[in-house]
């Protein structure tokens, strides 16, 4: 396997941008994370092969930031915030009702491979607490009538072939 | 709203309720968008460091260096051993991840060129060609933002070759972090920029000579480079003015957690917490307890301590600081040593690990304060919360470990009968609260 072509067209296409290979590491494997939902060990020789830097470069790097997953993970990564402001407005319920939903513990990805419950650290949307996030879309002042419906809008939507969770995407803009 | 100061008026936030205040076209007509950088662009590179000096603008990111002073140390003309000159980086830290804090995130979705326009302003200052905006990678809407703004700049001709026919080259990339709370810290931001982990280095070296890629660089804040536009337009004087001796200017005040109105007040450094708790509507579910007032690192004062005023001499003499600017105000129902739990949890889990006074200090104390909540607290664990804080603080690579022991020490110093109310009833269950299921959550990953 090698690293696709269109990740390889993308970085390419910014590699000007810095003076060197290994400003393009991280570039590439957050190309990864978005077009696979996770960083495999294959995926991180192929980077490394691509960037010319060695797999252990790859690796502690990968392993550092905690938006790559180093393990699959559900269509829908809903991370909720549990910080200081949120868990001061309510963020707890927010927890309870998703286990209950989902029926997962934290960090856990429910049978059907569909959603995975996370922890995210402060989201700066405290004046907005609490946060939420699925896949890349942010919620905020979500109360639990809310968490549900959009848990049944994700669910909805993935059964209909939908990407879920990546509204803000803008046509002609990179990335 | 009375804010008993003549020379106030916002500089960054006056327009961000508006539609459509985000574009280039809004910014120009209505904001006198791109002027300053007109002006600066005549002016020397030294005229625009001294008109910054002089406006006692302070870096907004944390720490509250003087930027004037920053942008004075970076090298004039530097070369390597071959004689070739280097190129000098100008970055801006968007990593914004100090809980509390969320200021960064209104600009970039607000107004967005006005920090562009003071990083361009900037880069001519310091003589850099080539900026970065480091953003944390979790803003993948904002991201989006800032890049359609700077791709309107340069359409616009601010951004790219012969600014504004001045003979300027200056260009901005933006980099996106991939989720680590460190990558604030400005050398670790550097690390993370040259595609490595985000450790932090040890200085020094300090940027100004060895940074981005090797090259003298100088970070600042979104909302540091933000508040530039307006004092090269309207003069150092009438900034400087705004505030109390040595911080010039107004602050982009978050307030979060227990009050009415929470959200971001654009205000003057010579208000005390009080004033800005009763702007934000006053407190909410019960009586004023504790304020956390310069985002979560900044030691907490309790309710008779603030009347303090906001600017950072004040508040560094009332031994917190002035931050980030979070200010999150908890009501008397709130179980400090519960909260401060909520934060060293996060610390434990952010710490980089290079320093083993960090790593295992920041382990130690969530998992005292823990014990403490659980009921297996002893009156000497309070001691030896203590102990562990002062081999901490000063004594690591980064400031992480010291941000670590603001909430730490504060909350057993200040709120210690609650403590001990939990050690001798039995932690949480024991005076008839169950703990949050929140914190079962440990970290986000291994
Ligand atoms: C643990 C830690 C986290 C930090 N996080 C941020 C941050 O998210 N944003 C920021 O601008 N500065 C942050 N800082 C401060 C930066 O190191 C640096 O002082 C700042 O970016 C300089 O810009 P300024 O002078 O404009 O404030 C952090 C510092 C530490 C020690
Ligand atoms: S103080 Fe903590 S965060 Fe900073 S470098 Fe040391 S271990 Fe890393
Ligand atoms: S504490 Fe949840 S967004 Fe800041």
């Amino acid at each position: 396997m090698a690293l696709s072509e269109k990740i390889k067209n993308t970085i390419n296409g910014i590699r000007h941008q810095f003076p060197t290979e290994q400003a393009l590491l991280i570039p590439t494997l957050l190309e990864v994370q978005n077009d696979y939902d996770w960083v495999s060990l294959e995926h991180m020789k192929d980077v490394g092969e691509f960037l010319n830097l060695p797999l252990s470069k790859v690796r502690e790097v990968a392993s550092f930031y905690t938006m790559f997953k180093l393990a699959p993970m559900g269509k829908v990564d809903l991370q909720i915030c549990t910080n200081i402001s949120c868990w001061l407005n309510g963020a707890d319920k927010l927890v309870a009702c998703a286990k209950k939903k989902l029926g997962v513990a934290h960090g856990e990805t429910t049978a059907d491979g569909k959603f995975t419950l996370n922890q995210v650290e402060c989201l700066a949307s405290c004046g907005t607490a609490p946060a939420l996030m699925i896949n890349e879309d942010y919620y905020e002042n979500v109360d639990e009538a809310q968490l549900l419906s959009l848990i049944a809008q994700a669910q909805n939507d993935l059964e209909a072939g939908k990407v879920v969770g990546k509204s803000t995407r803008m046509e002609g803009v990179w990335p | 709203m009375m804010y008993n100061n003549e020379h106030f008026e916002p500089v960054i936030t006056p327009n961000v309720s508006k539609p459509g205040c985000e574009t280039i076209d809004f910014y120009m007509q209505n904001e006198e968008g791109y002027k300053a950088l007109e002006k600066a662009l005549k002016m020397k590179p030294a005229e625009v460091v001294d008109e910054v000096k002089k406006s006692n603008l302070r870096g907004r990111g944390g720490a509250g260096f003087p930027t004037g002073m920053k942008w004075s140390f970076m090298p004039p003309n530097p070369v390597d051993a071959n004689g070739n000159v280097k190129p000098k980086y100008l970055v801006c830290n968007a990593d914004e991840g100090e809980p509390g804090t969320f200021k960064d995130r209104l600009i970039f979705t607000k107004t967005p060129h006005r920090m562009i326009e003071g990083m361009i302003i900037g880069g001519h200052a310091i003589g850099s060609n080539k900026g970065f905006v480091y953003v944390r990678g979790e803003w993948h809407k904002e991201i989006r933002l800032m890049q359609k703004a700077l791709d309107d700049a340069y359409a616009k001709g601010f951004l790219g070759k012969n600014i504004l026919g001045s003979g300027f080259n200056f260009d901005l990339v933006i980099y996106k972090g991939a989720g680590a709370y460190i990558c604030g810290e400005e050398t670790a931001l550097l690390n993370s920029l040259e595609g490595k982990r985000g450790e932090p280095r040890l200085k020094p070296p300090f940027p100004a000579q060895v940074g981005a890629y090797g090259m003298p660089s100088c970070v600042n804040n979104v909302e540091t480079f933000a508040a530039v536009p307006y004092i090269i337009q309207k003069g150092w004087e009438k900034y400087a003015k705004m505030g109390p001796e040595r911080s010039g200017g107004t602050r982009l005040i978050c307030v979060s957690g227990h009050v009415n109105k929470p959200g971001v007040y654009e205000l003057p450094m010579n208000l005390s917490i009080n004033d800005i708790i009763e702007l934000a509507g006053g407190v909410k579910g019960g009586k004023l307890k504790a304020v956390i007032p310069g985002g979560a690192s900044a030691p907490m004062l309790r309710a008779d301590e603030c009347g303090v005023l906001t600017d950072y001499d004040s508040l560094a003499k009332a031994g917190t600081m002035a931050g980030s600017g979070g200010l999150i105000v908890m009501n008397d129902t709130v179980s400090i040593p519960e909260a401060t739990y909520t934060l060293l949890k996060f610390y434990e889990h952010e710490s980089c690990g290079q320093c083993s006074q960090c790593r295992e200090g920041s382990h130690w104390l969530a998992r005292m304060f823990k014990r403490i909540l659980d009921g297996g607290g002893t009156q000497e664990d309070l001691d030896y919360i203590a102990k562990i804080c002062a081999n901490m603080a000063g004594q690591t690579i980064c400031a992480f470990a010291d941000a670590v022991t603001g909430p730490a020490l504060s909350s057993v110093r200040k709120f210690r009968s609650e403590f001990e109310e939990l050690i001798t009833k039995g932690g949480l269950h024991g005076i008839g609260r169950t703990e949050s299921v929140s914190h079962e959550m440990g970290g986000a990953h291994v």
